[in-house]
């Protein structure tokens, strides 16, 4: 009887054994962490991709950034808003199941105060529960491309917010500490099994998720480390310590494809990096001017604008892996024209006399602020930006910090000159032109307030006349081109590393998404 | 003639000297000394001998970023020493950056020399209480590797100033660390010195015909302990050169607005991989050579100030 208990024992023990050497672990690393685990508290791309392990939306993109069906199994628009078919039998990761009121729920939170997603939701005036699997987002008017906005609004388990007292988003920009910011529940493919910030987060299956028998993936774990030295990550990757690296620095991609057992995939991104030069307030808290505000005199912008020479960022501080350019939203996305595009130039001789023109013949100083763990290069790219303003008399003073201490000062409009990247995630100019340039947008921390533009990003939300809508989004374009307020620079490319007996498809909004992730 | 004489016979009286002869007839002290000196002209002078000034941003074209040195391909010979990649003038930041090594170094060492020396004579003249407290502590702070409490005192620096001050104090804060990491060793020193003085007659009869104990501290006692104090110094130095210089390949010393060779050597670092070797090992090498001389400087000064080993 004792005898047989233990073979018993030893069999189980066994099984357990080859089921752990066969799991596929993918070894995760890129530079900066996730900010919160709190899926509506910040609209920042590395937390967007890491909570979208956890947490799902209505609707997701592919690889290839088409739109497919993940809470929602099917949509369709009518004049006054959007029905969805919502999934059947889905549950979350504690075992409460999926339904409509989680939809209504998740929606009003991504409404409250504290939200960073107000502006991807604020045209859905209402959640109709039709029944338990459907809902209708009625909207003011018809959104034609609601759809493409609802691809990072992650939906919550009502009970458990409400259990957990997490009913509104933490506010990050405050510093607040909530129970949803180390702690998750969602849907999704990867249950958070660790969380150690800055440090190690492991993510495990969910056996019960629904696209398991859909998807190709077989990852079985996910431990993601981040690790902030560009060198570091590069030498853990070579040396097998991770199997994935999101972000090695562009300049050793070369160095890595030619290393037995490890290739790099490359891909322009839906991403551009740009400077805000704030116009918002009457005097610059860092500058030596006083009683009025340089940014507010065109003159100064564009001459900003022609002392940055893009391509000398390009070819040396990004070894040629990027796209300089005047607009800061991407190809792809609808708005961006060739003509657009084209950059401002370099013209140190006009940029001088403008500054001359504009009293500033001696320059001014100025602080400028730049996150040193988020974009490719970023820091270099202030750091050559220091250079070359100094020619045109501005002396600038450069503070790099963590991204998490960057992106405060941005949103609570405290920086007077400050880095920032934008990825489109709805592929559409109204999600730049609702964040960065309405007089209300919560990341438009340059205090730019231009009636028309206002205007456009509310008509642009109902238009669904297809010609009249891209016309609209192409007039306030031309007016954001003439009075420059952003400083584009370049549209990033994004350089993927892995080992090769993992096949990790690059996608060019920067989300890994190991659904798709197959161990060979 | 007679004047000429004269002054023949100082310059031989100098060269009898006991230490002076050491030092000419040891040939690496004078190898030393020279590239000592060398290098402390080199980086004081720094402004007036590098071909360009690395912290004037007006002077930078970043067109120039990332070339190798004149003799390879692809060089030029406007950079010897190749460009980092902000296209910065390899040679003239290694200049700079020696100067602030140099610099931090020394007022480190100063710091903890004052410090230390104090409170080893204080500790070795009163003795009792004073000394065992004194003496305890030294001894704590010397079970715990130097670097670690280095990182400390500066993670504690650095986090007490508001962000805005923190660059520009970091070099301050830095000084401070390593002074302050730095003075057991003297106040070991400075204590068995002052022991061995106090003991000696001519104190004894500066007690006794009343002198006040600062007088007799100051002028008899501290004069001769200085010796030992000067030898640990000089290897203190080459210790605080290299201290700053862990603490900035760290990240937690100079920043890169104002780089030490550590700075530099960190900041090249990132560039290993892709081939731009330059960038990181000519600072290194001109910080091993600078420390290697100081150290071998230190050496020899230990040996020649000894009499026991003579």
């Amino acid at each position: 009887m004792n005898f047989l208990k233990l073979a018993k024992l030893f069999s189980v023990a066994l099984i357990m054994a080859t089921t752990a050497n066969a799991e596929n672990v993918l070894r995760w690393t890129s530079q900066g962490d996730a900010l919160t685990m709190d899926p509506h508290s910040q609209n920042e791309s590395p937390t967007i991709a890491f909570n979208g392990q956890i947490y799902e939306a209505l609707v997701a993109r592919d690889i290839e950034m088409n739109l497919v069906p993940e809470l929602a199994e099917s949509w369709t628009a009518s004049p006054d808003g959007w029905t969805f078919k919502l999934r059947q039998g889905v549950t979350f990761h504690d075992g409460a199941d999926f339904t409509a009121e989680d939809v209504v729920f998740s929606f009003n939170r991504a409404l409250e105060e504290s939200s960073d997603y107000k502006e991807q939701v604020k045209t859905v005036a209402k959640v109709e529960v039709i029944d338990d699997f459907t809902i209708k987002l009625v909207t003011d008017g018809a959104n034609p491309i609601l759809p493409n906005t609802l691809t990072n609004v992650y939906i919550m388990d009502s009970g458990w917010a409400k259990a957990n007292g997490v009913e509104r988003p933490q506010d990050f920009a405050a510093e607040e500490e909530t129970f949803s910011v180390r702690n998750s529940n969602g849907t999704g493919p990867f249950m958070l099994t660790s969380r150690a910030p800055e440090e190690l987060s492991v993510l495990t299956r969910n056996p019960n998720w629904w696209g398991n028998s859909m998807f190709p993936g077989n990852v079985d774990r996910i431990e993601y480390r981040p690790i902030k030295n560009a060198a570091t990550r590069v030498a853990a990757l070579l040396s097998g310590e991770v199997d994935f690296v999101l972000d090695a620095p562009l300049q050793d991609l070369k160095r890595i494809e030619a290393t037995d057992g490890l290739t790099t995939k490359t891909v322009a991104q839906v991403r551009s990096i740009f400077f805000g030069m704030d116009q918002g307030v009457d005097e610059l808290r860092s500058s030596n001017i006083k009683g009025k505000n340089p940014f507010r005199d065109i003159r100064v912008r564009e001459a900003f604008n022609l002392a940055i020479d893009k391509d000398a960022i390009q070819r040396v501080v990004m070894d040629g892996l990027s796209f300089p350019t005047g607009i800061i939203t991407p190809p792809g996305v609808l708005g961006n024209t060739p003509e657009l595009d084209k950059q401002y130039g370099f013209d140190l001789g006009k940029a001088k006399s403008l500054m001359e023109q504009a009293g500033y013949a001696d320059g001014f100083e100025i602080q400028l602020d730049c996150p040193n763990n988020r974009y490719n290069n970023d820091e270099k790219i202030c750091q050559a930006a220091v250079a070359m303003l100094a020619k045109i008399g501005v002396k600038v003073n450069l503070d790099a910090i963590p991204k998490a201490q960057h992106f405060p000062k941005i949103q609570k409009r405290i920086s007077d000159f400050y880095m920032l990247g934008w990825g489109v995630s709805t592929l559409d100019s109204h999600y730049v032109f609702s964040y960065l340039f309405d007089g209300e947008g919560s990341w438009n921390g340059i205090g730019y307030n231009n009636a028309r533009v206002n205007e456009i990003t509310k008509l642009i939300e109902t238009e669904t006349d297809i010609p009249k809508r891209t016309a609209l989004i192409d007039e306030a374009w031309q007016i954001i081109k003439k009075e420059m307020p952003y400083l584009p620079i370049h549209h990033q490319v994004l350089g993927w590393s892995m080992k090769d007996n993992v096949d990790v498809p690059i996608a060019a909004d920067d989300h890994l998404r190991p659904r798709y992730v197959v161990f060979k | 003639m007679a004047k000429l004489d004269q002054s023949n016979s100082r310059w031989q009286r100098f060269l009898d000297n006991d230490i002076v002869y050491s030092f000419f007839t040891t040939p690496g002290a004078v190898i030393a000394a020279s590239i000592t000196f060398i290098a402390i002209t080199a980086a004081f002078a720094a402004p007036l001998i590098a071909p360009y000034n690395p912290f004037d941003p007006a002077q930078i074209s970043l067109w120039d970023g990332k070339l190798p040195p004149a003799w390879s391909d692809g060089g030029s010979s406007a950079y010897l020493l190749g460009t980092d990649n902000q296209g910065r003038d390899m040679l003239s930041t290694i200049l700079y950056g020696g100067r602030i090594s140099i610099l931090v170094g020394i007022a480190a060492v100063f710091l903890g020399m004052l410090l230390g020396v104090t409170l080893g004579v204080i500790s070795g003249y009163f003795g009792g209480f004073t000394d065992t407290v004194i003496m305890r502590i030294a001894d704590v702070q010397l079970t715990i590797p130097g670097i670690l409490v280095a990182i400390l005192i500066n993670g504690i620096g650095r986090a007490a100033l508001p962000l805005e001050l923190r660059e520009e104090f970091a070099i301050y804060v830095v000084i401070v660390a390593i002074g302050l990491t730095d003075w057991p060793q003297f106040a070991r020193v400075a204590r068995g010195a002052t022991l061995v003085e106090a003991e000696k007659e001519y104190v004894q009869a500066a007690k006794l015909i009343g002198l006040p104990k600062i007088t007799i501290i100051l002028r008899h006692i501290l004069p001769n302990t200085l010796r030992p104090v000067l030898v640990i110094a000089t290897i203190g130095l080459a210790l605080a050169i290299i201290a700053e210089a862990t603490l900035s390949f760290l990240g937690q010393g100079i920043p890169p607005t104002t780089p030490s060779l550590g700075t530099l050597i960190r900041v090249g670092n990132e560039f290993l991989f892709s081939g731009l070797w330059w960038i990181t090992l000519f600072p290194a090498i001109a910080l091993i050579i600078l420390v290697f001389s100081v150290n071998l400087l230190g050496d020899w000064m230990r040996d020649a100030l000894n009499p026991k080993l003579r």
